[in-house]
């Protein structure tokens, strides 16, 4: 990774993100003003905070400021470095497992999921607010503007640059933003929540979003089997009840730990008392604050005020259970998978390199998260969408 | 375990140093030499020298001879940084986009309420967007040629040279950078 990040920091700075050990700059404006302008070594962290997916800025507009991502060129190489490691390693998987089939399965699986958030995110964004038309804004696209819900985006990056980034930044674990989350459109919005609360499998973390998706493998093969009656098999091995009470733990133990958090944050006067908005936005921001807790994600719908006591305490444990419940189980499935004989192939086996898998898997991600979520999805964003349409304000 | 334990200190110590000090130290290096400009800043001087502002950071606009960014919801304070978080219900933001609108349409002579392009009245996300679109600039062209006496079709003919488009054709979006279209106005009159 070394060398990768000393290119792109390089490229980052031929494109104008900031390299220098001084701190601030005072520039006398056109009009008059004093302004004082942050300045750092801010290209060397840009590169290694979006290829390590870990997506903590150097300031607190993080990839929306100019100064970590000047051109639309840098927010594409962003997008890339985001998704670069945790989609090379289905290939790893492929070769590891001695079959490429197998990865091109499990990134087929995870595009068709990626491409379908993109979407969803554009036409919602790209529609617009009606409350702003209403105001008297005109935000239909034209050759001279880019139209769409502008609130919270930057011109240089538009509608596309802007939800492609946000649909990367949510798939994987990484949480650099280079738009607002909490100005999207609700059902934008609702969807970013939903890449992190499906346990950010459509890539994902490095590492971490592979083992997800093989989670959901095990779950798509045993639901597959037993529709037709075979002995359910992954890889050569037998999945047996262990595994799946192993698997089923660690789908569980996130959609808890994300949905007992957020039930705890709209009980409490503590949780409540951190909102920016009233409405079904302000349950949309608890529950966005504790699925990115819980998805070790770190992208904030930054009208709540997570920094009080309550959500320090609440997130911070949130991310622990997020992350060791998950991992503890993803462990013990593959040792006690490891240690069971290899199975050699037969007529009876159901082929997990196959379309027919890509749709199986695709299906069972998004069954087990619309099941776990849609009751509390359904209150926020999509009756904001509603209200929205209703000319409903807060 | 003990050979371990000393093992894995002495890589984590190793990697402190490489990756802690001597990456970034290496990267500001090449960058100074390579690109000072930009590894500074990219900073916008005076012909006398003084730093005016930088052409990545928005500044503040509000007379009327001059073109104006957009709203920002730091009040283009480049300490710091950040959007205003309102969500789309958000009667505070419905809100201050009609006071917007209002402004802008009497300000500028031409601009009807419905037709106000909406990058103009709604916020960044930086708060220090550097830029405003091409029909956000041309709205204004009526304004500004009027304030300072000038042919509208001059002020347009500038605003047209200074469209950075997409780049390399398909990224992102076209725009206007605010700082280099006032200066150069400033240069023409």
């Amino acid at each position: 990774m070394l060398p990768i990040c000393v290119v792109l920091s390089l490229v980052y700075v031929s494109q104008g993100v900031v390299q220098t050990l001084a701190g601030t700059v005072t520039a006398g404006t056109i009009q008059g003003a004093a302004q004082t302008i942050h300045v750092g070594p801010v290209a060397s962290q840009e590169a290694v905070k979006l290829l390590g997916t870990n997506g903590g800025g150097f300031f607190n507009a993080n990839s929306s400021h100019p100064f970590e991502n000047p051109t639309p060129l840098t927010d594409f190489l962003q997008v890339l470095s985001i998704l670069a490691i945790p989609a090379g390693l289905t290939f790893m998987f492929g070769k590891m497992t001695g079959n490429m089939r197998q990865g091109v399965a499990v990134f087929a699986a995870m595009l068709i999921l990626f491409t379908a958030s993109v979407a969803v995110m554009y036409s919602f964004e790209r529609a617009g607010n009606p409350n702003l038309t209403t105001a008297g804004a005109n935000q239909v696209a034209s050759a001279t503007q880019t139209g769409g819900n502008t609130e919270g985006k930057e011109v240089r990056f538009g509608i596309e640059a802007s939800t492609l980034f946000g649909s990367a930044t949510t798939a994987a674990s990484a949480g650099a933003v280079n738009a607002s989350m909490s100005s999207l459109t609700p059902l934008s919005g609702g969807m970013a929540m939903l890449n992190i609360a499906l346990g950010e499998v459509v890539f994902g973390g490095a590492g971490s979003g592979l083992y997800g998706m093989l989670v959901f493998a095990v779950l798509a093969v045993f639901i597959a089997c037993l529709m037709v009656g075979r002995t359910p098999e992954y890889l050569g091995k037998k999945i047996g009840p262990k595994e799946m009470k192993l698997a089923m733990f660690a789908v569980l133990a996130v959609a808890a730990s994300i949905l007992v958090g957020s039930a705890i944050g709209v009980v409490t006067p503590a949780g409540l008392a951190a909102r920016l908005s009233a409405g079904p936005h302000g349950l949309t921001e608890i529950l966005y604050a504790f699925t990115s807790g819980v998805g070790n994600n770190g992208s904030a719908f930054a009208g709540l005020n997570a920094a009080t006591r309550f959500y320090a305490v609440a997130i911070g444990v949130c991310m622990m259970l997020g992350r060791y419940l998950f991992i503890i189980p993803v462990l013990a499935i593959a040792g006690s998978m490891a240690a069971k004989k290899r199975v050699p192939p037969s007529a009876g086996t159901f082929p997990t390199d196959s379309p027919l898998f890509v749709g199986l898997l695709v299906g069972v991600v998004l069954i087990v998260g619309a099941l776990t979520f849609f009751p509390a999805f359904a209150l926020g964003p999509v009756l904001e969408h509603f209200l929205m349409h209703a000319g409903q304000l807060f | 375990m003990r050979r371990y334990v000393f093992a894995s200190i002495r890589m984590a110590l190793v990697t402190l140093f490489v990756l802690g000090i001597v990456y970034p130290l290496v990267v500001t290096g090449i960058a100074q030499l390579a690109f000072p400009a930009q590894a500074n800043g990219s900073l916008v001087r005076s012909s006398d020298g003084a730093v005016i502002g930088s052409s990545l950071i928005g500044q503040s606009f509000t007379d009327v001879k001059y073109f104006h960014g957009r709203p920002s919801a730091g009040d283009y304070d480049a300490a710091a940084s950040g959007a205003s978080n309102l969500g789309p219900t958000s009667k505070a933001l419905v809100d201050s986009v009609v006071s917007r609108v209002a402004s802008a349409v009497a300000e500028n002579p031409g601009l009807k309420t419905g037709a106000v392009p909406v990058d103009m009245v709604t916020s960044s996300a930086s708060g220090l967007d550097p830029d405003i679109t091409v029909a956000n600039a041309y709205a204004q062209v009526a304004r500004v040629a009027k304030a300072r006496s000038l042919d509208e079709s001059v002020v347009r003919a500038l605003v047209a040279a200074h469209i950075t488009d997409r780049q390399f054709g398909v990224l992102g979006e076209p725009r206007v950078n605010v700082l280099a279209l006032n200066l150069a106005l400033d240069a023409a009159k």
